[in-house]
């Protein structure tokens, strides 16, 4: 089939305005969050509902043809991007919510709904979907299950697969399967376990049923500021040794300080603070909360907090939240381009990791910001560069692998929320062997043979015992 | 050469017992990840049929075999790590001496598994068998960071990690996790802890259904957040009648002011366990259900418990049951035939409530199977899966029944 009977049958299946093949619309989608990875697809497609999904799927089954899903695009691995040779197959349009049962606490959505819509429609319930990525108001919870998403508040409650009950999924030969139930008890061995966080690789969810959660009734926030990171990062673990779990606990250091607060989302952060980290506490008892929060204001000051501030109201609370989840954004400030790392490592080496970083980043000439969920251990160190100039992207590129190395050495590993993608492939045989890495191929193969959808993504082939020939484009800097 | 001198020969003298089994099957303990997959990628070469043990006190140990393979020797602790809250510990380590190793480190695994005190961990999480505190703390793989297990054909794999987040390559740490060990022998779980509560208290009450289940409205209603909330049948309670009994784990502010909240839910209705009254009701609702032949577990919504207690009690009886109705979690225990557990799981179906075998003797298990009733295109996936873990079939597992 040529390119354009392709066009014209997609065309009848969803509508001629919504197949992008005109160049200057597809380079739009040439990118995620991720600055460093471009391609651009042969087509776009947007259908309309999950029957116009199957049509598509089963069409490019037929010809062969590799496709890639995709929500909003906010992704920070390149892991929606798609080859000139595959068709992009955008699912914002199946934005509705189809349900919410409050009684039972669950809610049913199409995967283009925006994470923080749906959390709108459960208020009025006194219910919410709980991960809440920092791009919340933007991404999808399609791609949320996808990437198996995170967020500030997973401390407490869970990334996105605590949180998925079940799902409808489109196979890659456009066959429609049901995983999970609404009860969560599976229908067999755990295959939505295993489909969240698949990264596009498994087919495409087009029906997702969530857990709702009731919204707490108490909270208290508190801003603490610290003189240096060492010892932000030693209070992180005495706070996650006393027992107590806080809904939240983010990092921020000076240089992401410095952005927030030169920004419109200015927060009231220290400006010279080493680190700030912001706690919250939740829960459905006022007295209980606050207790808890006393107790760990005494745990901050103890482990070197110059001051712990309370969020006096709702409003300074959502001030100092926008400032932590905009902080990408503000970053955005320092230099034409971030790179967003993402890592974990065990939370008592963070002291011992952030300062490796830190090291890391001078011996390269670049700029890191830290901004970071701390009580996770999840890093999110952050480059800023002017990709123009020349050399420079090489230097960033190898100030990350050793960013990488590192945070493998102390125990973690290359991704804690944002997935693979593109970006991490190159690392993957850093914390697989052999037979891992060849093993989640085989798992891939069961539900898509010919590995046609998202291609190239997620396990680097080469790397495999039972590599086949097939390609990443990417891949290749650490193969043996 | 026969089986058992070859693998004497591959894993030394003492890693098989001959004598041990009811059955005549020989017993085999490799010492090591790496042992059992040399001998699992043995089996496959010779054809060897599989069965896996853990300590042989909840899945009978009588699936047909050629050799069984017991994780026993399993049974380190490579690291507890309480500035982390996480551990590592092997498959064949017993839960009881786990949780004694973790309280000495002033941690805590949130599980109350059903079944006796020993039960291995490898156990626990190969049926995902979570118990009362699944209320307040998850499931089975809520509590897992990572997994290592070996492959029908002898492949060791890894999955997950151990730090607390971790979305690098696919979660086959969830596929292992209630997979029933057709995919593969858990050989080692990285565990995401708590610090131990320093507050624990458990209250009851005791009514007919009716008034419990009004009762659990009641509760949900004014936002009480129990680690526990259990209804337990009278056999299952020793008590008269049944009981809900609601258990708090946290900081002491915490659990004071959620017990408090319950009295004012409830009017002070429910009545406070001392610490051994508490022990003893948690430990016996757990035991119990090692006593019966049979048990499963059906997850509905919590609107739906009622209505899925009331099917039980019609079809099966309803002497032991423990049953989180805040989650619409169930495990009956009892005594049934091959024929009603069919009939029963396509009632269920037909109200979009699956049911999972946990334990049967072995002419059931295989009748009926773990899972059943799959929701269409389910049963390819899961067949895809085994082959791609089981090339050889090695394992005798019954994923699914003769029906």
């Amino acid at each position: 089939m040529t390119t354009t009977s392709l066009v014209e049958a997609l065309a009848e299946i969803v509508g001629a305005r919504h197949v992008r093949t005109a160049l200057p619309e597809r380079v739009t989608y040439a990118r995620d969050g991720l600055p460093t990875h471009r391609r651009v697809p042969g087509v776009v497609v947007l259908p309309g509902s999950r029957d116009e999904v199957v049509a598509v799927v089963r069409l490019l089954a037929a010809l062969g043809i590799p496709f890639v899903p995709r929500g909003a695009g906010t992704g920070l691995s390149g892991g929606a991007l798609a080859d000139d040779d595959a068709v992009l197959l955008v699912l914002t349009r199946l934005n509705r919510i189809v349900k919410i049962d409050p009684s039972n606490r669950v809610a049913v959505v199409e995967p283009g709904v925006v994470n923080v819509r749906l959390s709108a429609a459960a208020a009025p319930h006194g219910l919410q979907y709980t991960p809440d990525p920092s791009s919340q108001t933007a991404c999808t919870i399609g791609g949320n299950v996808a990437e198996n998403a995170g967020g500030p508040h997973c401390l407490k409650y869970g990334v996105t697969a605590n949180h998925v009950l079940a799902l409808e999924v489109v196979l890659a030969d456009g066959s429609v399967v049901e995983l999970g139930s609404p009860g969560g008890e599976p229908w067999g061995p755990d295959l939505t376990g295993l489909f969240v966080g698949s990264e596009g690789n498994f087919g495409i969810a087009t029906r997702i049923t969530v857990r709702l959660l009731p919204v707490p009734r108490a909270v208290r926030t508190l801003l603490a500021d610290f003189p240096a990171l060492r010892t932000a990062g030693e209070a992180v673990s005495a706070v996650i040794a006393s027992g107590i779990v806080p809904a939240a606990l983010e990092m921020m250091d000076q240089s992401c300080i410095q952005a927030v607060e030169d920004s419109v989302y200015a927060a009231g952060y220290p400006r010279d603070a080493a680190a700030v980290l912001l706690v919250e506490l939740d829960g459905s008892r006022e007295e209980a909360v606050a207790a808890d929060s006393d107790t760990i204001e005494g745990i901050l000051r103890a482990n070197g907090a110059r001051s712990v501030v309370g969020a006096a109201d709702a409003k300074q609370r959502e001030r100092l939240w926008l400032g932590r989840k905009k902080a990408f954004g503000a970053m955005g400030r320092l230099s034409r381009n971030l790179v967003v790392q993402d890592a974990v490592v065990p939370r008592s080496a963070l002291p011992d990791v952030l300062e490796t970083i830190g090291r890391i980043a001078s011996s390269y000439g670049l700029t890191v910001s830290n901004v970071f969920h701390a009580g996770d251990g999840n890093l999110h160190p952050n480059i800023s560069f002017d990709g123009r100039v020349p050399g420079l992207k090489a230097r960033v590129d190898a100030a990350s692998g050793e960013m990488m190395a590192a945070c493998i050495a102390a125990g973690g590993t290359i991704t804690g929320e944002h997935g693979v993608g593109l970006d991490k492939l190159r690392y993957m045989p850093m914390i697989f062997d052999g037979d891992s890495l060849a093993a989640m191929r085989a798992v891939r193969h069961v539900f898509d043979p010919d590995e046609r959808v998202n291609p190239g993504k997620v396990v680097p082939v080469h790397a495999c015992r039972e590599w086949s020939g097939v390609r990443n484009v990417e891949w290749g800097v650490l193969a043996p | 050469m026969s089986l058992v001198e070859r693998v004497r020969a591959l894993l030394g003298d003492d890693a098989v017992d001959v004598a041990a089994t009811h059955d005549g099957v020989p017993r085999v303990a490799p010492a090591s990840p790496d042992a059992v997959a040399l001998l699992l990628g043995t089996a496959r070469a010779e054809g060897w049929r599989v069965r896996i043990e853990g300590a042989a006190s909840w899945l009978a140990a009588d699936a047909p075999a050629d050799l069984a393979l017991t994780t026993r020797r399993l049974d380190k602790i490579p690291a507890i790590e309480p500035q982390d809250l996480s551990a590592t510990a092997e498959a064949g380590i017993g839960c009881d001496l786990l949780r004694q190793q973790l309280a000495d480190r002033g941690t805590w695994l949130a599980l109350d598994p059903p079944g006796l005190a020993g039960r291995t961990l490898g156990s626990v999480v190969a049926t995902a068998t979570a118990g009362p505190l699944r209320q307040g703390f998850g499931s089975i793989r809520d509590h897992l960071l990572g997994v290592t297990f070996v492959t029908g054909d002898g492949r060791l794999v890894q999955s997950g990690g151990r730090v607390m987040k971790n979305v690098a390559g696919y979660d086959l740490t969830k596929l292992e996790a209630g997979s029933f060990g057709a995919f593969g022998v858990i050989v080692l779980v990285h565990l995401r802890l708590r610090a131990v509560p320093r507050a624990d208290r458990t209250l009851v009450l005791e009514g007919s259904r009716e008034d419990l289940a009004q009762v659990t409205d009641d509760i949900t209603a004014a936002g009480i957040q129990p680690a526990a909330h259990e209804l337990l049948s009278p056999a299952l309670a020793r008590r008269e009648r049944w009981t809900l009994a609601v258990r708090f784990a946290g900081s002491a502010a915490l659990v004071s002011a959620e017990e408090a909240g319950l009295g004012a839910a409830t009017e002070g209705r429910f009545t406070a366990l001392r610490v051994d009254e508490a022990r003893a009701l948690w430990t016996h609702a757990a035991e119990c259900f090692a006593a019966r032949p049979v048990t499963f577990r059906v997850g509905g919504l919590p609107e739906s418990s009622d209505e899925l207690l009331d099917l039980l009690q019609h079809q099966v009886g309803d002497e032991w049951i423990s049953a989180s109705p805040g989650i619409g979690a169930i495990r009956w225990g009892g005594e049934t035939t091959a024929d009603r557990l069919r009939r029963l799981r396509r009632t269920l179906a037909g109200l979009e409530v699956p049911l999972t075998l946990e334990r049967a003797p072995w002419p059931v298990r295989a009748a009926v199977g773990h899972f059943g009733a799959y929701r269409e295109g389910v049963g390819p996936l899961v067949t895809g899966l085994r082959r791609t873990f089981d090339p050889g079939e090695a394992f005798v597992v019954a994923v699914e029944g003769t029906e």
